[in-house]
């Protein structure tokens, strides 16, 4: 059942092939024996997922059945889940029972989703590898000894591993796309706006944006059916009709006009790697699309822009956790200077800290029209490039990450080489457009991440292209050795 | 040497939404602690959030009340500081870009003179919570009530130059926001509150002296003993050779002096940056033109309006226009004294009403004679029902609840006495029983014929209309 995609499950809950319960079960007993090596949940809700799964299959007998009506699912520990443990991969969230649902969850639940657990991460989403998170690092199912990438390693890992069908994530800067393509699996992020933030805990507000990590295209978009929407409670969602994402699946793409921007294809990228996305353009150019070579000439800017930004934000996002009314609390505070330092001190890992002093400095009076203002002006450079692009190109493709999953610790003393694993994703989310990551081939063993980037409010097309691709290859079907 | 004062006020001036500024949660004063804060006033993770719009056009409505600019693009900051009451360790608050520019407003002085005072712009932020030292020892209680609910942080320009003209200003700004309803300005509540920048220079100097910030001032009794303190309190300073530092002081009103509270070395840098979670506010013509027609009118029309149409003076029309209820109260008199003269109507609300109100301590809104109560007593003046004198006993007893003019008058039997036989035969008696003074008026001593006008009024219990009385009087005594 397992290896059955979230489409392939549905259909066989309509037809009565297995029950919610049973297909709950399976992957509850999965989590139970093979999570011990990913480490790729924080929190499963076993008692709570047969719960929910007894009432799915007893919805389904009334014939009243949603889209994703029994239908197991993780959440990134990131969205708040009433009731549950919401962490957020951090210490100073260790205690923390969220008191509402956050939208995507809501939206999850009335679809009729079953809640397996949430899923680890990087501490506050920071991280490009999963080894910032306070409960440990996720393991690469096709490597275990590799990291899994971030910060949606728990949800990328539990996919591939087939302990969920699929997974909800989050993507600040790459977030969903890089682990997606270090575990051989889906990736989607959309535009920004298009998923409400609300409930999502905040890490760089203008950046950050909900999607779902899957094994295809097709269940990319049966997904984004439901997170997608206009959310009163979150001002920046844009009040923009949902399509229905699936509907343009199978849409004819000869003539698609891809753009491969030259500056992705330059110093630092793998040389297998590169060979692995050459073959996959190749195979779009025999499904009847057109390739061209393009220029963001801002690219070199994404990196130490996001660097500015981000931790700007986030700094400012932060400031809540201060020990007061929720999270970590240090013992015996002395007053009220004692109480913040050491609550903080103690319930922030080293990677938020270096985030939020970066970002304090950076919005310090006397820095801030040097970086943040100079960041901010930077980010309309790189949104103009795209802009630009997207005047001759349809879509626009490269390698999701230079590398393929390097080893854990490997990059740990060296923030910056971190940092660079985001270099092709960052730009997307400083321009707030959809991307995708899809399964393109292999290199040294281990996965090979296509990026798509297209027009804001394009998800449909971006699905549809994505799709095309996963009907004329086997890549996204491929299952790590271990797991079968 | 001699020093001319200069001031600039920041008053906050909390609006009179219905919900908060940023959450759904009802902004009502005094319910129980942390029952009025919702996810997003307690900063809960994952919460976002959402402008509240009756907020944005009262602001608006502010602006075109003080002929202010309004800022067709105006955005949310954050300011970043740490306190236990500011839950999300941020104020979402404008700064850059605020929702009101540049304005001006007038202001009367005690001396009738009339001052400018230039506004230098008005924005929306969120109020922070309290933090409750009482009740709890060795621990602060934090009560996030209040965390959220609308402010107006209202700036002028440094134009004032004395206690009294802060006081004015202030009053002039509490008379504006109360009038178009955006604040319900009750300042033990906090409602309306002032922080004063206070700093002295020589006469004749240009630039500005160093100044001290006085916080939370909250009547404009302190708001002028806080600024008469400082401005001595600098002089002083100055004049023994030292030097004003720049820092933010507190007024202790049960000491009258000014404390430093900090310095400006110990100043936040408050990181201000714009609000990603809120999009820009943009207003055009149509928001500025829909919230024009919902304006009432404004202090100044108002009191101009009582001068021309109720013949009232400048000072009664002041005091009349003081408070948009006090006006509207004058206005609902006037109507239901039907026939009485406005100006009769002025002399008893300035008079009587606010007289009574002051010595019982209670507010316009309690008072229990009703406008229509006090305009029918005035119309039984008006048609001779009773007299002027009289109406002082109606009115008591109408204040001490015992029904309207009409029911008064008749449980009282203070009917105005007007059949002149009835009359003329008790002066005949009171002649015939004091001739002794009739001598003495008929030789000139006119002082006289005031005990007689008291010996009819005794006798008849005040009843006697006293023009009549008078003119009675007058021929019976000379023939």
């Amino acid at each position: 059942m397992h290896n059955k995609t979230l489409a392939e499950l549905a259909q066989g809950l309509q037809q009565g092939d297995f029950s919610s319960v049973e297909l709950t079960q399976h992957f509850i007993d999965r989590i139970d024996t093979l999570d011990k090596t990913y480490n790729s949940f924080v929190t499963v809700t076993s008692e709570q997922a047969l719960q929910q799964a007894k009432q799915a299959d007893e919805q389904r007998a009334t014939g009243n059945a949603q889209t994703l009506t029994g239908i197991p699912i993780a959440q990134k520990d990131i969205f708040c889940t009433k009731g549950v443990r919401t962490s957020c991969g951090s210490k100073m969230l260790d205690n923390f029972i969220a008191p509402y649902d956050a939208n995507v969850v809501e939206k999850c639940n009335a679809a009729g989703a079953v809640l397996l657990g949430k899923t680890n991460m990087d501490e506050f989403a920071m991280g490009s590898s999963n080894e910032t998170s306070f409960y440990g690092p996720v393991k690469n199912p096709w490597d275990t000894n590799a990291v899994p990438g971030g910060s949606s390693g728990g949800s990328a890992a539990a996919v591939a591993a087939r302990l969920t069908p699929v997974a909800t994530a989050t993507d600040t800067g790459g977030s969903i796309r890089q682990p997606a393509s270090l575990c051989g699996v889906t990736g989607l992020k959309p535009t920004y706006g298009r998923v409400s933030r609300f409930g999502m805990i905040a890490f760089a507000s203008s950046l950050d944006q909900g999607g779902p990590i899957t094994r295809t295209a097709e269940d990319a978009a049966i997904m984004l059916n439901v997170m997608a929407g206009f959310d009163e409670r979150d001002s920046t969602s844009i009040n923009k009709d949902v399509p229905d994402y699936t509907a343009a699946l199978n849409d004819d793409i000869s003539g698609l006009k891809i753009g491969l921007p030259k500056e992705y294809f330059g110093e630092g990228l793998d040389t297998e790697v590169g060979k692995a996305i050459e073959a996959a353009i190749k195979e779009y150019e025999t499904l009847g699309a057109e390739v061209k070579e393009i220029t963001l000439p801002n690219s070199h800017l994404a990196v130490p822009t996001y660097y500015v930004v981000a931790p700007a934000e986030c700094s400012s996002n932060l400031s809540r956790f201060d020990g007061v009314r929720f999270g970590h609390r240090c013992d015996d505070p002395q007053d009220l200077e004692d109480l913040y330092k050491r609550s903080r001190g103690e319930g922030f890992g080293a990677e938020v800290k270096r985030r939020i002093m970066i970002g304090t400095y950076a919005l310090s009076a006397g820095y801030y029209d040097a970086y943040y203002l100079k960041a901010q002006q930077i980010r309309h450079l790189i949104s103009d490039d795209f802009h630009q692009a997207f005047n001759d190109v349809d879509v626009i493709m490269g390698p999701t990450s230079p590398t393929t999953a390097f080893g854990i610790g490997e990059k740990t003393d060296d923030p910056v080489t971190m940092y660079l694993s985001d270099i092709y994703t960052i730009a997307v989310n400083l321009a707030g457009l959809p991307g995708m990551s899809i399964p393109a081939g292999f290199a040294q063993n281990k996965p090979v991440g296509l990026h798509l980037i297209t027009p804001a409010f394009t998800e449909a097309k971006l699905l549809n292209i994505a799709h095309r691709f996963q009907q004329a290859s086997d890549w996204h079907n491929q299952a790590p050795a271990d797991i079968a | 040497m001699s020093w001319e004062v200069v001031i600039g006020l920041e008053i906050h001036a909390q609006l009179a939404t219905n919900s908060k500024i940023f959450s759904g949660a009802s902004t009502q004063f005094g319910a129980e602690p942390n029952t009025q804060a919702c996810v997003v006033d307690l900063g809960m993770p994952g919460v976002l959030p959402v402008l509240n719009k009756q907020a944005v056009n009262m602001a608006i409505r502010f602006g075109l009340a003080t002929n202010s600019e309004i800022t067709r693009r105006s955005v949310f900051a954050r300011k970043n500081y740490f306190y236990p009451d500011l839950p999300k360790g941020y104020q979402i608050s404008q700064f850059e870009l605020p929702i009101v520019g540049t304005g001006e407003l007038s202001i009367h002085l005690d001396d009738g003179a009339e001052k400018v005072v230039g506004i230098t712009r008005a924005h929306l932020e969120e109020d922070a919570g309290k933090s409750l030292h009482e009740d709890f020892i060795n621990m602060t209680g934090i009560d996030l009530n209040r965390a959220g609910t609308p402010l107006l942080e209202i700036v002028s320009e440094p134009d004032m130059r004395s206690a009294k003209e802060a006081v004015a200003y202030a009053k002039k700004i509490h008379s504006i926001v109360t009038y178009i309803g955006i604040c319900d300005g009750n300042m033990q509540e906090g409602s309306f509150r002032c922080d004063a920048n206070v700093s002295i220079r020589p006469k004749g100097q240009e630039e500005y002296g160093t100044r001290a910030e006085i916080k939370n001032i909250n009547s404009f009794r302190f708001l002028e003993k806080a600024i008469n303190f400082e401005i001595e309190r600098q002089i002083d300073v100055i004049e023994g050779g030292g030097e004003v530092v720049q820092e933010t002081r507190l007024y202790d009103a049960d000491k009258d002096e000014t404390r430093s509270m900090r310095s400006k070395e110990e100043a936040n840098d408050y990181r201000y940056f714009p609000d990603p979670d809120l999009l820009p506010v943009v207003i055009d013509d149509d928001d500025i033109e829909r919230v024009r027609d919902e304006l009432p009118e404004l202090p100044d029309a108002k009191r101009a309006r009582f001068v021309e149409a109720y013949s009232l003076s400048e000072a009664d029309a002041d005091v009349i226009t003081s408070s948009r209820a006090l006006a509207d109260y004058f206005e609902t008199v006037v109507t239901e004294a039907k026939g009485a003269e406005a100006k009769l109507c002025a002399n008893w609300v300035m008079t009587d009403l606010l007289g009574a109100l002051n010595k019982s301590g209670q507010e316009l809104q309690d008072s229990p004679v009703s406008a229509a109560m006090l305009g029918g007593m005035l119309q039984r003046i008006a048609d001779n029902t009773i007299s002027g004198k009289i109406a002082k006993q109606v009115f008591e007893a109408m204040w001490n609840g015992e029904g309207d003019a009409d029911a008064v008058i008749d449980s009282k039997g203070l009917k105005q006495m007007t059949d002149t036989g009835e009359i003329e035969k008790i002066i005949d008696d009171i002649i015939a029983d004091n001739m002794a003074q009739v001598e003495q008026y008929r030789a000139g001593k006119d002082k006289v014929f005031g005990f007689f006008v008291g010996q009819v009024m005794k006798a008849t219990q005040g009843k006697a209309n006293p023009k009549q009385v008078n003119e009675l009087l007058k021929t019976k005594l000379s023939s």
